[in-house]
């Protein structure tokens, strides 16, 4: 395994023990221990877009192990404005690194790096196209609320046609035999491909505009943003934003241990008086983007996760 | 008509390469992919729409004093994939090559995604599609895994 550009790159024992070693990694992600299990090395941090969650927890998830991060900085003052190719700029950071993680606008742009590349990649995003590290501490909340990951039931609703986090997910899902509910506004519904080739691979998906109606034996609803951008006009925008905002009332006949999870930045889709219910994980799942980066890092750098963590306090 | 006859169309070649049963209308693609387009040192004849028994019409390529590699033709394999090939030494033929589909397309031609990295023709890894199926074709790009759109690629060919 050199880098983790799709999830087609971890088999599922892979992502398994990925897994469990980000489970034991939680009081170090905590600040609980210090366990400097990566000092010495540098993590180069590319993000051609912006990003707030997914490059600030690669930067935690590194600092948290001892080691170090050097960024790009603005796109808008470095190098690329000057028309750099994306091959040169990764000649330089290679260079100066032992792993990057990167998101790029054009799709493909994380397996382009990977082949210019020695040091491994970590895919944050590219394009329309794959979010692994998304993928991961996804899955990583789900086996945590859950004890498993394997057939579950699992509501996906919102924007499903432009999230590349409800693709990547989806085909990890599948590959666990969960069962998949698309439940988004015609417009926006998951890409006709994306659903034959989850099938082709034995998913049992269906399909709904009717988010609160298939929430009833859910175990997971995944929710993400509808962003107004994508409508002609207002109008159309309003009725579907208005059949996709989840309230704490929406869920008195759902599951006890159902979980509400959002990749965030969040809208109108998840109501506050959602946060206090029990059901409510998106903050659990940001955090979660710490741990699991960590666990990613030390498993591309060669570096093992001590069976036993303890240690002493920082 | 026999295949005989429309081979006549122009004199036989004493050194070099003849390609037959390229698609009706494809030869010039097939010259430019050769890299032998416009000005070149070569004497080239191009004999197209003739009929043939096989295809109903096709397009035939005659290349002097260059044997051209089996490397060479198999950039053919997305726009004549049945052509036949034959090397002529002295005006006989000397060696029957077909073009063969490998796995990848390598520097053929380019992905037809709009928002692929490999749209920035600067950048200088090879681009490369993969062949997913064959009958009927599918192919995806190395990077962006995006399906091809067959009818687009004669557009974006290297």
């Amino acid at each position: 395994m050199t880098g983790l550009i799709t999830m087609d790159d971890l088999t599922n024992e892979q992502i398994l023990s990925i897994l469990e070693d980000a489970e034991r990694l939680l009081p170090v992600a905590r600040g609980e221990i210090y366990l400097p299990l990566l000092q010495g090395r540098i993590l180069g941090n590319l993000f051609f877009e912006p990003s707030t969650r997914t490059r600030m927890s690669f930067e935690t998830a590194m600092k948290r192990l001892g080691g170090d991060v050097v960024n790009l900085g603005d796109v808008k003052t470095s190098s690329v404005v000057k028309g750099e190719t994306l091959f040169d700029t990764i000649q330089m950071v290679d260079g100066y690194t032992d792993i990057i993680a990167m998101r790029h606008p054009r799709q493909g742009a994380a397996q382009y790096a990977q082949d210019a590349a020695r040091v491994p990649i970590l895919n944050g995003g590219d394009g329309a196209g794959h979010h692994p590290t998304q993928t991961m501490l996804d899955l990583f909340t789900i086996k945590q609320a859950h004890g498993r990951l394997e057939g579950l039931k699992v509501v996906l609703a919102g924007d499903l046609r432009y999230g590349r986090t409800v693709h990547s997910l989806s085909h990890a899902l599948t590959r666990f035999g969960c069962e998949l509910i698309f439940a988004s506004p015609s417009l926006l519904n998951m890409p006709e491909e994306i659903v034959s080739d989850l099938r082709s691979h034995g998913a049992n998906v269906i399909e709904t505009e009717d988010l609160y109606g298939s929430m009833a034996d859910a175990d997971v609803v995944y929710m993400t943003r509808i962003q107004k951008e994508r409508f002609a006009d207002e109008d159309e925008y309003a009725r579907c934003a208005g059949a996709y905002k989840l309230h704490a009332r929406h869920l008195s006949e759902v599951k006890q241990d159902m979980i509400v999870m959002h990749p965030l930045p969040r809208v109108d889709e998840i109501d506050p008086s959602v946060d206090k219910t029990r059901h409510a994980r998106y903050f659990e799942q940001a955090f979660n983007g710490v741990v699991a980066r960590m666990a990613l890092l030390c498993r591309l750098l060669g570096v093992t996760v001590p069976a036993k963590i303890e240690g002493g306090a920082l | 008509m026999s295949n005989e006859h429309s081979m006549r169309r122009v004199t036989a070649i004493r050194n070099g390469t003849v390609i037959d049963h390229i698609p009706s209308g494809q030869a010039m693609l097939v010259l430019e992919m050769l890299g032998i387009a416009g000005a070149t040192a070569v004497p080239v004849s191009l004999v197209m729409n003739v009929p043939s028994k096989k295809m109903g019409s096709k397009d035939i390529i005659k290349v002097e004093d260059r044997e051209l590699t089996q490397s060479e033709l198999d950039r053919l394999a997305l726009v004549a994939p049945d052509a036949r090939v034959a090397i002529i030494r002295a005006y006989s033929v000397a060696e029957k090559l077909s073009i063969n589909l490998g796995e990848e397309l390598v520097n053929v031609v380019r992905c037809t995604f709009s928002n692929c990295i490999t749209t920035n023709l600067r950048e200088p890894l090879a681009h490369r599609l993969k062949v997913v199926q064959r009958d009927p074709l599918q192919l995806r790009c190395h990077y962006c895994g995006r399906p091809q759109d067959l009818s687009e690629l004669a557009n974006n060919v290297l």
